[in-house]
Order: C-alpha cells, then structure tokens, then sequence
C-alpha cells in the first residue's frame, strides 16, 4: 500500500474531505466549465479578477477525491496571485504531475501543491488532478467553451 | 469454490491471463462487462490463422484464399446456429455491437422513420444504442422516446405500452444492462411491439455472454453482438437481422465485396449478407469469433450460468457487508453484474484503490450517463463477472473494498 499513501497524501484527503472555496461566487469576473468524461469529474470554476489579481476564487461540482482536493488547492494557491503569477504555477503544476521535463516538483514554487507529486505513479488520475488547473487555465483565457481533459 | 457440475479450476486454465499478477498480486479480473478474457483456443486460432491461413477472402482462385473464405464464411454458419438464425446469410459480420446498431439505424432508419416518427429506446441503453438514434431523429425530424425504468432498475412494461403507439417505427432495447446488470424481459417486449408491428432491435453486448440467445425464439428482428465480450478477439461482432429486412435495407457503405457490377452510370449490389460487408474484413477476428463460440460449444453453458448466479449471490451477499456500500440496479432478474457506489467516496478513488489489491473494476459512468444520472450519482464501481470468476476472487474484492475506507481516515 505504500504507492497508495504516495497518491492519497494527508493534504489530499484532508482537502477532499474539507475542500475551501467549495461555493458560487456573487460578482464573478471569469468562469469556467471543466469535465472530465472518463470518470464523470465536473468542475464549474468561477473567478473574481481585479486590477489583473485573483481576488476570489470558487468551485463546485462532483468528482473524486484527486479532482476535489486538486480544486480546493489550485483555488487557494492562486487567490492573490496575478493572472501571470497564476499561468505560472499551472505550467509548474502540470510538468510536476505529468512528469514532464521541468526539474523536481520545487517545493519553494509549488507549496502544498507539491502533495500532488505522486500522481505522476498513476497515469489514469493525471487528469483528474489537472482538471482545475486546465478549467482555470479556461477561465482566464476567457475561454468559456466547455474544457474535457479527454 | 466451485459446483460439482462446473469446474471453474479447470476452466481458469483455459484463460492464460488468468495466472498473470498485477502489483505483485495475483489478477482479479471483474471487468467482464466491458471485456472478456480470451481462452488460449481463441488465441491460437488467430495466431494459426495469420501464420498459415492468410489470404484475402471472395477474391483469389488459388488455395489459400479459398481456405481463408471457407473459414470465414464456416464462421457465419457457426454464428447463425449459436444464435439459432434462420438461414446463416442473415449474420453480418461488422465490427462490433456499436458498429451493428450504427449499419440498422443509418440502414433500416432511413428506410422506416420519417418526420414526426417515434422511436424508442430504454432508460438504461448504452450510448451506442441511444446515440445512432439521437443521429436519426435529427436527420429524420422524428422524435426520440424513453421507456421509463423504476428504482430497481426494471423497465415500466405499462408504460412501455403506452409508447407502442402508430407513430413508433422502431424499438431498440438492451437484452441485459451493461450498468445494472437487469435482464430485460425482451420476448416478451417483442411480441408487444408487434403486436403493433413495430420492429425491435435487441443490443446483445451483453446477452450473448451470460445467456444462451435464440433469435427465432426471441422473434427480434435484430440483435448485435460484440465478439471481445463472448470471449473473442476486438474488433469484430456480428448483427443479426431477419432476412427480409436485410434484403430490404439500403446498403450501409459501399466498395468492394459488395458490389454484383459497377459502372459510373450504375452499381447493383450483392445479395445479403455480402452488401453490407464493404471491404476487406476482419478476417483474423472472425477467424477469432469462429473459435470462441467453438469454445463456447465445447462448455455446458447451463452450467456457467448457474455458477454465474452464485457468484451474483454471493457477491450481493458479501458486498452488504461492506460499510456504506450500496447496490445500484436491484433487479429480480439479473445477470452477474454489480454496480454500486460507497458513501463519500468517488468510484474512481476506489477503483485506483482496489486496483492495487490486482482487482479489476471498472468505474464511471460505464457510458450510461442517463442511467447516472436517474441514479442521482455521478459514477459506480462496477464488478461484472464471468463463467471462470470464483468467490475466492469475490473475497479479494471484498478485502480491498474493507481497504478503502482506511485509505480515506
């Protein structure tokens, strides 16, 4: 079972079992429809912009745990960051759970979400952990078309 | 655990996968509704077959294509008696369940359904039988209607009779749910709607595995069937239509083989079923199909469908056990399929979860998003078993299940 605690850290589970930001903005600025078919993964994102800073961030919808916590993480990372700041952290985000050929996940950069570094083990919940990222990513690109990580 | 009347030991050796590991385990395979393992005749009959029976088919004079034809054609008569057809020239070989209700929606769709048509479909299809449908209505302007299902997962006869009205041209129904595991009540949904004179389609995917189909019987005029979930290779599957339609049925795509003379002013097309059979076929597949429902034959299918029963028992009975865990799809009569969902926890979560246990499951919406959503969840584990699944491996699933709560704290 010791893959099985590398992917369902204690930040994981604590943020799906108590996601934050888990609610419908008033005044949103932004938002964004993300779904992941494989799985039934549904994310609505919602986002207050101002002056080019994240000031609120919400989500809602159902998914699993991965998709769940990965929503109330990417929301909490990226309230007060600028749209760049943001952008930044997702590239940095999806080379760490991807694999891809950025150095180590950098703890300084990544913070909590560094919890997510043992997704990379599991190929078929990659996406369930980018799917807030790339809804966001959506969202700021004001590209309202619905997003699939299919 | 097995009865005095099925071996399931002695069938296991059969299936070479069945001794495999995954994570170190040994594997538990429970995903028979989405694919079947395939017994080491059926591998072999495909490897023999593109080692020293390759050629093209209905085309060569020389010897090897003529051996390729026969076993391909052999193919369709072994086909036709295992589902009790009539004549074997009313199986069409295509490339599986979903391609087969493709060629009779676009086919026999344009034939019969006009505007303001109705055609009928159950709450608990499979995208492949509810989408080509959906497809039709849009060209056509007909409309598409739903027989409605209660909370256990059985399909509301009264009101499917209601539904049976002279606008509906077609029926298209499951013989069992791929999610919930229900056996529909299809001859008598047949008679109903002929009672009326409106033609039925049975989606076999799932039938024709669990239980043994007589299409005469069942008096259907169609009934598909996916060979890779009877225990034959990917990629080919079988649509069973009564003659007359078949002769009557535009063709679906056109090109060679099914064809009787082409000119640019005009094209006659082959008889049935060589007119929907354009191009090369799956050959080696059918080749495959041919020695899977040979495997089939050789077994006492009354047999593995008692063990099958056991094995939904004892698995109903053992999964209660887990907490939070609850069954969706509780019909009187169903096949061993199990659905279910565990409190608070997402199906995928426990399907990384179990996964790691060997156990193979499949979680989602298992292309059943109405059936999900009439459920109100957004997805379910789904254990789905074969004839060579033993209650040993429903402990194992048991065991990682009791795991999974751990997992969550």
């Amino acid at each position: 079972m010791a893959d099985l605690s590398e992917l369902y850290q204690q930040t994981i589970v604590e943020h799906n079992r108590s996601p934050r930001n888990f609610k419908k903005l008033d005044h949103p600025t932004h938002h964004a429809e993300g779904n992941n078919p494989l799985c039934g993964d549904q994310i609505s994102l919602q986002l207050t912009v101002d002056g080019g800073v994240i000031k609120e961030a919400g989500f809602q919808g159902s998914g699993c745990a991965i998709s769940r916590a990965s929503a109330s993480l990417m929301t909490s990372a990226v309230i007060g960051k600028n749209r760049e700041d943001a952008e930044r952290l997702f590239r940095a985000f999806h080379d760490m759970v991807t694999g891809g050929d950025a150095a180590p996940a950098d703890p300084t950069t990544l913070g909590k979400l560094a919890a997510f570094a043992g997704v990379k083990q599991f190929p078929a919940r990659v996406k369930c952990a980018n799917l807030a990222w790339h809804t966001l990513h959506a969202a700021l690109q004001a590209d309202q078309t619905p997003i699939s990580t299919e | 655990m097995s009865t005095k009347a099925w071996d399931v030991a002695r069938i296991r050796r059969d299936f070479p996968i069945l001794s495999t590991q995954v994570h170190g385990k040994p594997l538990v395979y429970l995903d028979n509704g989405a694919t079947s393992q395939k017994p080491q005749a059926v591998i072999d009959a495909v490897s023999h077959y593109y080692e020293s029976g390759n050629a093209n088919v209905h085309r060569g004079v020389y010897a090897l294509s003529e051996s390729a034809t026969a076993a391909y054609e052999g193919t369709r008569a072994k086909v036709a008696r295992f589902l009790n057809a009539k004549e074997d020239r009313e199986i069409i070989y295509v490339r599986g369940t979903t391609e087969a209700i493709n060629l009779v929606a676009s086919s026999f769709g344009r034939l019969k359904v006009k505007a303001g048509d109705e055609i009928l479909v159950s709450a608990m299809e499979h995208h492949s039988n509810i989408v080509p449908w959906q497809m039709l209505a849009e060209q056509t302007g007909a409309a598409l209607n739903v027989i409605p299902m209660n909370e256990r997962g059985e399909l509301k006869l009264d009101e499917y009779q209601k539904l049976l009205t002279p606008k509906a041209k077609v029926v298209a129904v499951a013989h069992i749910s791929n999610s919930l595991g229900t056996i529909n009540p299809i001859k008598e949904m047949v008679k109903l709607a002929h009672a009326t004179g409106v033609p039925v389609l049975v989606d076999g995917a799932q039938g024709a595995p669990h239980v043994t189909v007589d299409v005469q019987d069942i008096d259907c005029d169609f009934y598909t069937v996916s060979g890779h979930k009877m225990f034959g290779p990917t990629g080919v599957g079988v649509l069973y239509g009564k003659a007359a339609h078949l002769e009557a049925m535009p063709p679906y795509q056109g090109g060679g083989d099914m064809i009787r003379s082409v000119t640019f002013a005009r094209t006659t097309y082959a008889p049935v079923p060589a007119k929907f059979e354009a191009g090369t076929p799956d050959i080696g597949g059918v080749v495959g199909l041919g020695a899977a429902v040979d495997y089939l034959g050789t077994l006492d299918r009354a047999a593995a469908a008692t063990h099958e029963q056991g094995l939904l028992e004892y698995a109903t009975k053992r999964l209660a056990t887990v907490p939070g865990l609850r069954i969706v799809g509780t019909a009187t009569h169903k096949a061993s399929v199990i659905s279910f969902v565990l409190d608070g926890i997402h199906a995928h979560d426990v399907g990384t979860i179990v996964d790691q246990a060997g156990v193979a499951i499949r979680t989602g919406h298992h292309c059943t998003q109405p059936v999900m959503e009439f459920f109100d969840v957004p997805a379910t584990a789904r254990a789905s078993f074969a004839f060579y699944n033993t209650r040993d491996e429903v402990d194992v699933l048991v065991e990682a299940l009791q795991g999974v709560r751990k997992v969550f704290g």
